[in-house]
């Protein structure tokens, strides 16, 4: 008897992809991130595991409440609640309470990602919009920093906060790098910095760490090398110019590239492909003007730190640099001779 | 773009004859262009070789019979797409010695430019590559426009595809000698072979066959894909861009596939018109992937009979590259003139992953050799929005489909493209 034939499906080439898939390259990201949250842990104790699972938590239950009913496994799957909690998470103050924490993990899910109509359509980072969030609603304890916790096991008492009230702040508090350069011209050694053995957010004390994961990244081909890379330059070279002009009075190149959240936003946030241009010419204009606004800020803004409202700033103007930076199409623009 | 090759299939397996079965169908439209018209009637003894069709316009080309036999019917037949269209199916004699009694070998260099340009038409040459556009009308130069170089696309980037590879190897002395036809024909200066430097055997075997003042150069080509569409080859070659709407021609080049230049050289030398061609067989659910001669018209169940028969799991077949080919709706199409390959595919390649948003990653942006957007493009076609992509260029995609081989959240861009330049060509037919 004649065999019967495959049933031949018809679908169009190309049959062959790339490995990549979009919930991976988020994976990526996660796993990038994981020795600069360890990082946390070490400096910070049980304080990091328990603001940076708030904020995932709050992140996942928004992508839950609001995904459709056929969608809502799926929603979980690609992993960028997850990942918005995390990143927003190692932006915070390891004393912040919980419950703040929390909220703003909701809110950079819903307000960040979901009203724009979810995934890909959003303008802003959605975990720095949590920041401004959180930032706007709750002044105080989002600056109020702690110095690194004594013991692992330590938690700060301002953590456990009941919902709705404010910190306690207990005795001792310090300041990060950047305000104590603002506020008393006192600059932190460089050592520290790049280790991260200073007071600030959770993931942003250690630059080296960071800059670990971001060098996985580009080897995984997940981030756009050009935006961390004109970044981090335009903040050498604007801050090396105004040292030319008052070395006391301006932090040095090497200071301001490893104080604050600069690594982190350079490296993690700013390189969201959501919300940063898709050109490379764009990429580079978008990371230039981060940079020239996160001196600008830092140096004669009221805030000791400027690189959340230096990208949020950019992300809004991402369309309208991808509009005016598109490639010349092959065979245009040249004549035949 | 560099898409793994696979190559290591079929690329150290020496071309093979297949044998002659019983049913061929010659599709009168499997050149682009305007349809052959038949020139033989239902019941006709044909012979191998014989005209059954001549060209039906000046983009058009002649068909021959691919075996000694009988023209069983002149109708709608099923084509390779599924639809039905006009063809020739002939049966083969299965007692008929199948030798191709060849024309008379032409004194190519007593032709004039136009009688070559006829003979080549009537040979029924068709670009090779995969495109089957006419090689008469490539080679027709409007007056005023001078080729000073002829480029001979051996660049195979197309995934799986060894039969180029093959016939360099294989038949370098002919490929060489159909170079000379066509480079003295146009008048050009120079021939370029452009080799990609994953095929060095290659490379070497022809500049071993380079008879000393030949102008002949051999040219090995970084491996990328496409490597192989004509202007990013003249691009890798001499570093100019074809201007957007023009041709290569316009530039004072003449590109040509490998396969077209041994097949000018078999007509005009050896007087035997386009009846057979190599095809690759590969692809992970076929049993004993080969290169093989296969005579046009032949059903690709018989070659994939020759080949030990479709493994269990057999999910789509594909007739060219996997990058740019056609799936086919039956194992009874019939082997083309432009069907450089036949890849089966099993379920890692045909199962589809869940697609997700856009998330702007630009890996499309950086894929597309023509610098287009392509995220732009999938976004306006979903929107319907056809005129708009016209503005931005989408005519000047050639359809690479490295956009969809890039995109992680496994958008088909380029099947959206497609639709949107159907959609755009065909309105514009009916406004007239």
């Amino acid at each position: 008897m004649k065999k019967k034939d495959p049933d031949l499906l018809l679908f169009h080439a190309p049959l062959l992809r790339q490995g990549m898939t979009t919930p991976r390259a988020m994976r990526d990201v996660i796993y990038a991130l994981l020795p600069a949250t360890g990082a946390a842990l070490w400096f910070f104790g049980l304080s990091a595991v328990l603001v940076i699972g708030s904020c995932i938590a709050g992140a996942v239950l928004a992508e839950v409440t609001f995904a459709k009913r056929e969608t809502r496994g799926e929603s979980l799957r690609d992993a960028t609640g997850v990942l918005t909690g995390l990143l927003l998470g190692l932006t915070l103050p390891p004393g912040l309470p919980m419950w703040m924490a929390f909220l703003g993990g909701f809110v950079a899910i819903s307000l960040g990602k979901v009203i724009w109509g979810g995934l890909g359509h959003n303008l802003f980072n959605p975990a720095l919009l949590g920041r401004a969030f959180l930032l706007a609603t709750f002044p105080i304890a989002m600056t109020t920093w702690v110095p690194a916790a004594g013991g692992f096991l330590d938690v700060y008492a301002s953590n456990l906060a009941l919902p709705f009230m404010q910190a306690q702040v207990d005795g001792v508090t310090s300041a990060t790098p950047l305000g104590m350069m603002k506020f008393e011209q006192e600059v932190t050694p460089l050592a520290n910095l790049v280790l991260g053995r200073t007071g600030g957010s959770l993931g942003e004390t250690s630059g080296l760490l960071l800059l670990l994961g971001g060098i996985y990244l580009w080897l995984r081909r997940d981030l756009d090398w050009r935006i961390p890379v004109s970044i981090l330059l335009t903040v050498v070279i604007f801050s090396a110019v105004l040292t030319l002009f008052d070395g006391e009075r301006f932090p040095s190149p090497l200071f301001s590239l490893f104080s604050g959240g600069l690594m982190l936003g350079a490296i993690y946030m700013a390189t969201d492909p959501v919300t940063s241009p898709v050109t490379p010419r764009g990429a580079w204009i978008f990371g230039i003007g981060v940079g020239v606004l996160v001196i600008l800020i830092r140096v004669f803004g009221g805030l000791p730190e400027g690189v959340m409202y230096a990208i949020l700033l950019m992300n809004a103007a991402t369309p309208l640099i991808d509009r005016y930076t598109q490639p010349r199409v092959f065979g245009r623009g040249v004549d035949s001779t | 773009m560099h898409p793994a090759h696979h190559k290591s299939q079929t690329e150290d397996l020496e071309i093979q004859r297949v044998p002659f079965g019983k049913d061929y169908v010659m599709p009168l439209g499997q050149h682009i262009g305007v349809p052959s018209k038949p020139a033989v009637v239902a019941g006709e003894a044909v012979r191998r070789g014989q005209l059954i069709a001549e060209p039906g316009g000046f983009v058009s080309t002649a068909l021959h019979s691919p075996v000694t036999g009988t023209v069983r019917e002149i109708g709608d037949l099923r084509g390779v797409d599924g639809r039905f269209a006009p063809a020739i199916a002939i049966e083969a004699d299965a007692f008929a010695t199948q030798r191709v009694e060849p024309d008379p070998a032409m004194d190519w260099q007593s032709l004039s430019l136009e009688e070559f340009i006829d003979a080549v038409q009537m040979a029924g040459i068709v670009g090779m590559g995969g495109a089957a556009f006419p090689s008469h009308v490539k080679l027709s130069v409007p007056d005023g426009t001078r080729i000073r170089h002829l480029l001979i696309n051996g660049a195979e980037c197309e995934p799986y595809l060894t039969n180029d590879h093959r016939l360099m190897l294989e038949r370098p002395a002919a490929l060489l000698e159909g170079a000379e036809i066509v480079r003295r024909k146009l008048g050009a200066e120079e021939t370029i072979i452009g080799v990609e430097s994953n095929k060095p055997d290659a490379i070497e075997i022809l500049c071993d066959h380079i008879s000393p003042g030949q102008p002949v150069r051999v040219v090995p080509l970084k491996v990328k894909y496409p490597q192989g569409a004509e202007k990013m080859m003249i691009k890798s070659v001499f570093g100019k861009e074809v201007p957007a709407g023009q041709l290569p021609r316009d530039v004072g080049v003449n590109v040509n596939n490998v396969g077209t230049i041994v097949a000018i050289a078999d007509y005009f030398l050896r007087g035997m018109p386009l009846i057979e061609r190599i095809v690759t067989v590969a692809g992970p659910g076929v049993t004993y992937p080969a290169n093989l001669i296969v005579p046009l018209g032949t059903p690709v169940r018989d070659v994939v009979r020759f080949c030990g028969g479709l493994k269990g799991g057999t999910r789509e077949i594909i007739m060219g590259g996997p990058m740019m080919g056609r799936p086919i709706a039956s194992l009874d199409v019939p082997v083309l003139k432009g069907c450089s390959g036949v890849l089966v595919f099993t379920e890692e390649q045909t199962s589809r992953r869940k697609e997700y948003p856009c998330i702007r990653c630009g890996r499309c942006l950086e894929a597309c050799p023509y610098f287009l957007n392509p995220s732009r493009f999938a976004r306006l076609a979903r929107a319907r929005m056809f005129d708009e992509m016209k503005a931005h260029h989408v005519f000047d995609c050639v359809e690479c489909g490295c956009c969809t081989f890039a995109c992680p959240s496994d958008i088909p861009i380029v099947q959206l493209i497609r639709t949107a330049k159907d959609d755009l060509t065909h309105r514009k037919e009916s406004h007239g």
